[in-house]
């Protein structure tokens, strides 16, 4: 069964002009639907501004959603209160992107680790040194540094301070929003291999939001491509590499910098590989920015850049629907 | 405790607010030791010493009762800093709880809160305390009550503002998160990062409530005769202003240098606090 299911969410916010009238919404999140299983891990991908992070607020139920619902266990998250959102609270947990804000600049090491240990009552007071000393060991960390504060420490070591105070709730699934792109490319690497090692042993499943394809694509199991609040491209990791069907996937991949091989040698890293080289290696032209998302286009949200636009694109909003093993919202693959 | 030890240098690079820190150091030390210290009892009349300049026997002169002008401005130095202190920190209390609760619930709670705030910043804040005082019994205690009820509104709005970005961090959301209930984020994991401004604006309130309550006790209606304060002390020196200069010049500067110690001591933690700066340093 699936453990996290978001059915057909939508989170519009209110853009106010003077004397809080609402003039316009703008569609961070419009109509979304996937499903993340246990030990897996689900890649949302897409460019800033995509709606994103506005996911993944909605499905640690940090903002309420405009309408649709979020199934976690098969219970809607937006309904829990008292003892089964605490429930909640603790089968899920969230990394951010920016390990510099993500951890309170008054804090000690041992007292953001421990917090959620005290909160759920999970260790006893006495126990609680070993506790922390423990969760450290699991993501690399020396334990001698539990009486220190996060300025002391590098945008990697935050990082891994982060994913510890997460894992210490021993949470069902990790929400990642973009825990990799404020870190430097080897650094990244090595947050990987630690998230991937942490999926081996205890069975985590991560909704991992990222706005790079190719970092995650060992790490992943299932990847949709999100653009202006919807899916545009969902598919299995592998056939999504091996083939991107939808222009904008296509778009996404060639448009991300190529290293030579060779010259990149990063010890155990994801990004050395062959298969990483995008299949269709000529660099798409790329048209124009995101639209903003008050204003979305008409029809296909994506067709002022598409490079392979047609008559219908601007006029008819495509459907995401089955074809070729996956779903695509695409004129292109499905008739209209 | 690093962080401490950060802010201690930086607020040291200051010269003007260590000359400030050090001289309040003095006069906690004097207000505390007042018993010992003072050559005279600050109320004992002396009918044939009335209005003596400063001498030997009384370095500050005498007043019209004959009384010691140092011991009672040594005891008088109690009444500032009390004042000082318990006001300002009911005002910080007050200040604290309504813009904690504005900035964190937001909404209808922080328009509410904000127009209350702006009502009572309308009041001219002095006459308002001369008004109270005037109902009430004049003593040191309802200064310090009034003071701190009227002078709130700087720290609530304070807080506010950092409560109004210290919710959008990421720290703040992680701790929600994980299950931290609301009075585990506010106390925890916001107020102690929104605390520094309140400290500078409550040095600056220091050196406020002080010259306050001088001004009350200067129009009568702060601490009583016989009990000295610098106010009090003034009114004498009004009453014989041409007679008798040390009445009035001594506690008015004891007034000047403790409010100016202070507005010296808030400047140089405003700079020390900056947190913009910190990361260079730490």
């Amino acid at each position: 069964m699936a453990l996290l299911k978001v059915q057909s969410l939508k989170k519009h916010f209110p853009v106010k002009k003077a004397f809080g009238e609402t003039a316009q919404w703008l569609k961070a999140v419009d109509g979304i639907d996937f499903s993340v299983d246990e030990n897996k891990v689900f890649v949302l991908v897409g460019e800033s501004g995509c709606g994103k992070s506005t996911v993944a607020r909605l499905v640690l139920r940090l903002i309420t959603p405009t309408s649709g619902r979020v199934l976690f266990d098969g219970k809607d998250i937006f309904g829990l209160d008292g003892d089964s959102l605490k429930a909640f609270r603790k089968s899920v947990q969230i990394v951010f992107q920016d390990p510099f804000a993500s951890l309170n600049p008054r804090k000690t090491v041992f007292d953001t680790i421990s917090e959620p240990l005290k909160i759920h009552r999970i260790t006893e007071k006495k126990n609680m040194k070993d506790a922390c000393a423990e969760l450290l060991k699991k993501v690399g960390l020396g334990t001698d540094i539990m009486n220190r504060y996060p300025h002391e420490f590098s945008g990697g070591q935050r990082q891994r301070i982060c994913i510890a105070r997460a894992l210490a709730v021993n949470p069902k699934i990790i929400v990642a929003d973009e825990p990799l792109s404020a870190l430097d490319v080897s650094i990244q690497a090595q947050i990987i291999n630690l998230l991937q090692d942490l999926r081996k042993e205890t069975k985590i499943a991560f909704l991992f939001i990222s706005h790079d394809l190719k970092v995650v694509h060992y790490f992943s199991d299932t990847v949709a491509v999100m653009y202006l609040g919807k899916i545009l491209e969902h598919a299995k990791t592998e056939d999504l590499f091996m083939e991107p069907l939808h222009p904008y996937t296509i778009l996404l991949l060639s448009s991300a910098p190529k290293v030579k091989t060779e010259a990149f040698s990063v010890q155990r890293s994801a990004f050395s590989d062959k298969k990483l080289q995008t299949p269709n290696s000529e660099r798409q032209p790329d048209i124009g920015e995101v639209p903003s998302p008050i204003h979305i286009p008409s029809g296909c949200p994506f067709h002022p850049r598409c490079p392979k636009r047609f008559e219908p694109c601007d006029k008819i909003i495509p459907e995401l629907k089955e074809a070729k093993g996956r779903l695509i919202s695409c004129h292109l693959w499905n008739p209209y | 405790m690093r962080l401490l030890g950060v802010i201690a240098k930086r607020f040291s690079r200051n010269r003007l607010s260590v000359i400030g820190a050090a001289t309040v150091l003095c006069l906690i030390t004097i207000s505390l030791l007042a018993p010992f210290i003072a050559p005279y009892d600050p109320t004992t009349i002396d009918v044939h010493n009335v209005l003596s300049p400063p001498d030997k026997s009384h370095p500050l002169g005498t007043d019209e009762l004959g009384r010691d002008v140092l011991s009672r401005m040594i005891w008088g130095s109690r009444v500032s800093l009390k004042v000082g202190f318990v006001a300002v920190g009911i005002a910080i209390l007050i200040g604290i709880i309504i813009g904690a609760m504005a900035g964190f619930y937001g909404g209808k709670a922080d328009a509410v809160l904000m127009r209350f705030v702006d009502i009572m910043l309308a009041f001219p804040t002095f006459f308002l305390i001369l008004a109270v005082i005037a109902i009430l019994e004049p003593s040191i205690f309802t200064i310090m009550m009034v003071i701190g009820i009227t002078g709130w509104m700087d720290v609530a709005r304070l807080v506010r503002a950092e409560f109004l970005t210290l919710k959008e961090r990421d720290f703040v959301t992680a701790a929600r998160a994980l299950g931290a209930n609301d009075l585990r984020l506010i106390f925890r994991h916001m107020l102690p990062n929104a605390l520094s401004p309140v400290f500078v604006a409550a040095t600056f309130g220091i050196a406020g409530a002080i010259l306050t309550e001088s001004g009350l006790s200067f129009l009568g209606l702060g601490v009583q005769p016989p009990n000295p304060s610098w106010g009090n002390i003034l009114t004498s020196g009004k009453d014989n202003i041409e007679v008798a200069w040390w009445l009035s010049v001594y506690p008015g500067l004891a007034i000047l240098i403790t409010v100016l110690s202070y507005n010296l001591i808030g400047e140089g933690l405003r700079d020390a606090l900056d947190p913009r700066l910190w990361d260079m340093e730490i």
